[in-house]
């Protein structure tokens, strides 16, 4: 078992399918020579060349179409954009092209591709370079989202990542990248659509994914004393949702949190409520409320940022809500 | 600065151009056919006909190789049957049956098949032309030998993908040949309305991309000119740029009257430069063919094409029970 960072985790699952198949490739903006805006791809250009760690021109729709067109004529592109909000100048490729083009063309041509890149907030960056878009790529069928900051989660979800034939929108998160977790040593590759139950509990489930897991868990802690058992459940991949970890935890639980970044309207936590209450609405004790970002564009200052932002405090008064009763 | 390529002339057998005016007749019965069906609302959706382009897609399918990957926007019909679809499974996508080419599931617009190395068509207006730059990066990867053809029209020529996608090519010189058939309407909005630059091959020179312009009613001359870019691109030494002059008869879609043309522009068009009425003169003068034998022609495709009619008129709708079976690709086994 070594310890990595969350970078490295990255770099590691890329770096071993790189070897194991010919046809993977790396692309996007400062990935080779600068090693990766955020050094995920660090030393990726010695080892592959700069045949297959190709650094871009600032063009997002641009390359991630090429990135599409690699993918039906059989290569298996991994496009990093620098950040999902850069993504947005993309956002018709990903859309109308890799998540349609396995079903408009009734099957002829799949698009086995990995776009990945850090997504959510960081500290301080405005407006354009703090959002979390989970929900605007998971409205769309043809596509997986795969969110998650954990080093042994992203490292397993990665190689399934690069090994399935259908485009795959991966999350990562800018403030995690330094983030360092226990990785075992052999090769694994966890599965999309299963959840994983990150703190076991009894009195309420705090359901999240990448970042805010590390929230809920403090917000367990802050529960703990005062007598409220939290259970942490980590989604991992947004789709396939894992249904029957929410109906198993709400079961369990009877009392539900959705701790989401992003906006509320439309988010990735409504879907969330409208299935558990859809398909489990006998065993809720409580309404499903939901902690998300505030409905606001992100301001600079750090006091505005932190009020828009899920917290800690705020996971705790919706847990005791609900709890409480 | 781009390189000069000189368009070498080329010998045609009588075979080769009968061959290109059957499909060129073919194309246009077929959707005569088609527009007849959709009057009936046998054919529903968007229909955007080729009528009046077919020398572009027969003289450019002819000119490359079988393993190319071409791809195309919504206007496809032709360029389908030009590349060796058949009228059948055509017409029957276009009916939305199980028999067409995509299963029903992709109609008029997406049209593919990996055997013809077909990428289908692309109902985003220049959303296709990356995809285009995809499949060359890819031939350049593993070093294939293969080029990618990518038509795009004038209007398309307008859309930032366009340019990205024609910069990424110049700057890796990868095997790619860019088409834009200019039929000299954007939907509605003129040629001379919608663009400052009316020669759509000086999109390459802000690139350095090698490029020009050609008059393509005839299906000779589209040959040779898609075939001296396709050698050039295929020599490794970097993208082409083409224009195609050309004209289109119908409206953008069947529910266009396209009133907006000036007086007489079709009619002009139609007689002076028809590709399947060059075609003919060519056949009689260079080759003797007579009126007889190009009559005949034009009975066998009428038979064929009411064939493929009544065909997909008859054909079963697509399986309710596949609804799911095309969203995700089943996993590859190892």
């Amino acid at each position: 078992m070594a310890t990595l960072q969350l970078r490295e985790a990255l770099r590691r699952a890329m770096n071993e399918e790189m070897r194991r198949d010919e046809r993977v490739f790396l692309m996007g903006e400062e990935v080779a020579y600068y090693d990766g805006a955020y050094k995920v791809s660090q030393g990726m250009l010695k080892e592959f060349g700069d045949k297959r760690i190709i650094d871009t021109p600032i063009a997002e729709n641009g390359f991630v179409g090429l990135g599409v067109g690699a993918a039906m004529a059989g290569l298996r592109p991994i496009i990093e954009v620098m950040t999902w909000n850069f993504s947005l100048v993309a956002y018709d490729q990903i859309i109308n092209g890799a998540a349609k083009v396995f079903q408009m063309t009734g099957g002829e041509y799949s698009v086995p591709m990995v776009i990945r890149g850090p997504n959510g907030a960081a500290e301080n960056l405005g407006s354009q370079h703090s959002q979390a878009l989970e929900s605007i790529f998971a409205h769309f069928p043809g596509l997986h989202v795969v969110s998650t900051c954990d080093p042994a989660d992203s490292y397993g979800l990665l190689k399934t990542a690069i090994r399935d034939p259908n485009p795959v929108i991966f999350m990562e998160s800018e403030l995690m990248y330094g983030y360092k977790g226990e990785v075992p040593d052999e090769e694994y590759l966890i599965p999309f659509g299963k959840a994983k139950i990150v703190r076991e509990g009894t009195d309420v489930t705090l359901v999240s994914w990448n970042k805010q897991i590390l929230n809920c868990e403090r917000a367990a802690d802050e529960l703990k004393k005062e007598g409220i058992s939290a259970q942490v459940l980590d989604l991992r991949t947004i789709r396939p949702l894992d249904e029957q970890a929410l109906f198993d935890a709400i079961g369990k639980t009877h009392r539900m949190v959705v701790v989401q970044e992003g906006f509320p309207f439309a988010g990735v936590g409504a879907e969330i409520v409208a299935r558990v209450t859809e398909g489990a609405f006998d065993a809720l004790d409580a309404p499903i409320l939901r902690i998300t970002n505030r409905d606001i564009n992100q301001p600079y200052a750090t006091n505005l940022e932190q009020l828009v932002m899920p917290s800690v405090r705020r996971i705790v008064e919706a847990a005791r809500a609900v709890v409480n009763r | 600065m781009a390189d000069k390529v000189e368009v070498p002339e080329v010998e045609i057998t009588k075979e080769q151009l009968l061959g290109w005016y059957r499909q060129m007749v073919r194309i246009r019965r077929v959707e005569e056919l088609a527009a007849k069906a959709y009057t009936l609302r046998k054919i529903k959706g968007f229909c955007h006909l080729y009528i009046g382009q077919e020398a572009i897609a027969v003289g450019s399918h002819a000119a490359v190789d079988a393993k190319d990957d071409l791809i195309s926007a919504y206007r496809i019909h032709g360029q389908v049957l030009a590349r060796g679809g058949t009228a059948r499974e055509v017409m029957a996508e276009l009916f939305g049956k199980q028999a067409g080419i995509t299963k029903g599931i992709g109609g008029s617009m997406h049209m593919a098949s990996k055997k013809l190395h077909f990428w289908g068509g692309y109902g985003i207006v220049g959303g296709h032309v990356p995809l285009g730059l995809g499949s060359a990066f890819a031939h350049r990867y593993n070093e294939s030998g293969q080029i990618s053809l990518t038509f795009f029209g004038d209007g398309a020529a307008q859309q930032g993908a366009v340019y990205e996608s024609l910069h990424m090519a110049q700057l890796w010189k990868l095997p790619a040949v860019f088409f834009c058939e200019n039929n000299y309407y954007a939907m509605g909005t003129s040629l001379d309305r919608q663009s400052y630059l009316t020669d759509m091959s000086r999109r390459g020179d802000g690139v350095g991309m090698t490029r020009w312009q050609f008059n393509a009613f005839d299906v000779v001359d589209v040959y040779k000119n898609v075939k001296a870019a396709a050698d050039y691109a295929r020599s490794g030494k970097g993208p082409v740029i083409l224009e195609g002059v050309t004209y289109r008869y119908r409206g953008h879609s069947m529910s266009d009257p396209a009133k907006y043309r000036a007086e007489g522009e079709l009619e002009e068009k139609k007689q002076k430069s028809d590709g399947i009425e060059l075609a003919a003169d060519r056949l009689r003068d260079d080759f003797g063919v007579s009126d007889a034998d190009l009559a005949k022609i034009k009975v066998e495709i009428d038979e064929e094409a009411q064939d493929a009619y009544d065909f997909a008129d008859n054909a079963p709708e697509p399986d309710e029970d596949a609804l799911y079976d095309y969203v995700y690709a089943p996993a590859e086994v190892e």
